[in-house]
């Protein structure tokens, strides 16, 4: 099977919605070539796939400190005016 | 205090809620406080602020979930009040600052180029659980213009769906998709550097999202 080249800067450009699968199957299996063949392109999609998973994660935003209890205080005084 | 019931749907909750039975709100809110808290720091960058946005979202939030139709997940309802509550806060205490950036950014959405070629293995995941990592990560994130912070906090902190990030935001999913992948890739080079050596080593990072 032959699948036409596609060149880095075309590939940059898609990387996210590859990542995010938004994108047509042609272009993904191009892109999949590309990135057999292209290191540089490789390294950005590892590291844009490695910062969408640790965004991801969930423990860069934990709520402060006491966070719920004065939460669910203040529901509880507009509960009981 | 009435005994919650494991199975309890949110549907439910609401219908509680509605039917004259508040306590039922506090379990329905439970899993999203951080949702919440996420949406109002990643748009007012500091915890207090962040905090009292979030109660006040929370209050109205429950103040007017008789109106929710159940068109949107209640999820992203929540998320849309409380990003709407931090960008008046935000707009009350920095009006001037703050549409100038506005319109500053607004040219804004051009290509962005990889700046470097580093190859950045995968970070592990109990590195999260170190300060400096995570500490990166937020500063990462702080260093976003706003209209790139607000769509990483929705689609990849929040997981939002590319239909609901755009329903928050008020604009086109195309528009979702051009500012997170330049946000995304903003992100990778601010922090590169700090792979190097000092958090690429170890077996693989292996949270995977569900997309």
């Amino acid at each position: 099977m032959s699948t036409i080249e596609i060149s880095c800067v075309e590939v940059w450009r898609e990387i996210s919605n590859y990542l995010d699968g938004e994108i047509s199957v042609e272009l993904r299996d191009r892109m999949r070539t590309h990135f057999e063949v292209c290191e540089h392109c490789t390294a950005v999609l590892d590291g844009t796939r490695n910062v969408v998973q640790l965004v991801g994660d969930g423990r860069i935003f934990r709520t402060p400190d006491g966070f719920s209890e004065r939460l669910y205080k203040k529901i509880r005084e507009r509960l009981s005016p | 205090m009435a005994q919650p019931q494991l199975e309890s749907t949110e549907a439910e909750l609401i219908r509680r809620v509605c039917g004259g039975e508040p306590q039922a709100f506090e379990e329905l809110l439970r899993p999203y406080e951080r949702l919440v808290y996420a949406t109002a720091i990643s748009i007012l960058r500091n915890p207090a602020d962040a905090e009292e946005v979030a109660q006040e979202a929370v209050l109205k939030a429950f103040s007017k979930l008789s109106s929710f139709r159940g068109e949107s997940r209640f999820s992203t309802w929540l998320v849309q009040i409380t990003y709407n509550e931090a960008k008046m806060k935000l707009r009350k205490e920095r009006q001037h600052l703050y549409e100038s950036i506005d319109r500053a950014q607004q040219d804004q959405e051009g290509e962005y180029w990889p700046r470097d070629f580093a190859d950045w293995r995968p970070i592990p995941s109990e590195l999260l659980e170190t300060e400096e990592l995570r500490e990166a990560l937020q500063n990462g994130i702080n260093s976003l213009s706003p209209m790139y912070r607000e769509i990483v906090i929705l689609r990849d902190v929040q997981s939002l769906s590319l239909k609901d990030t755009a329903a928050v935001l008020g604009i086109p999913e195309g528009s979702v998709k051009t500012r997170l992948h330049r946000a995304r890739l903003q992100l990778r080079d601010f922090l590169a550097p700090g792979v190097d050596g000092s958090w690429s080593s170890g077996q693989n990072y292996r949270k995977v999202r569900a997309w």
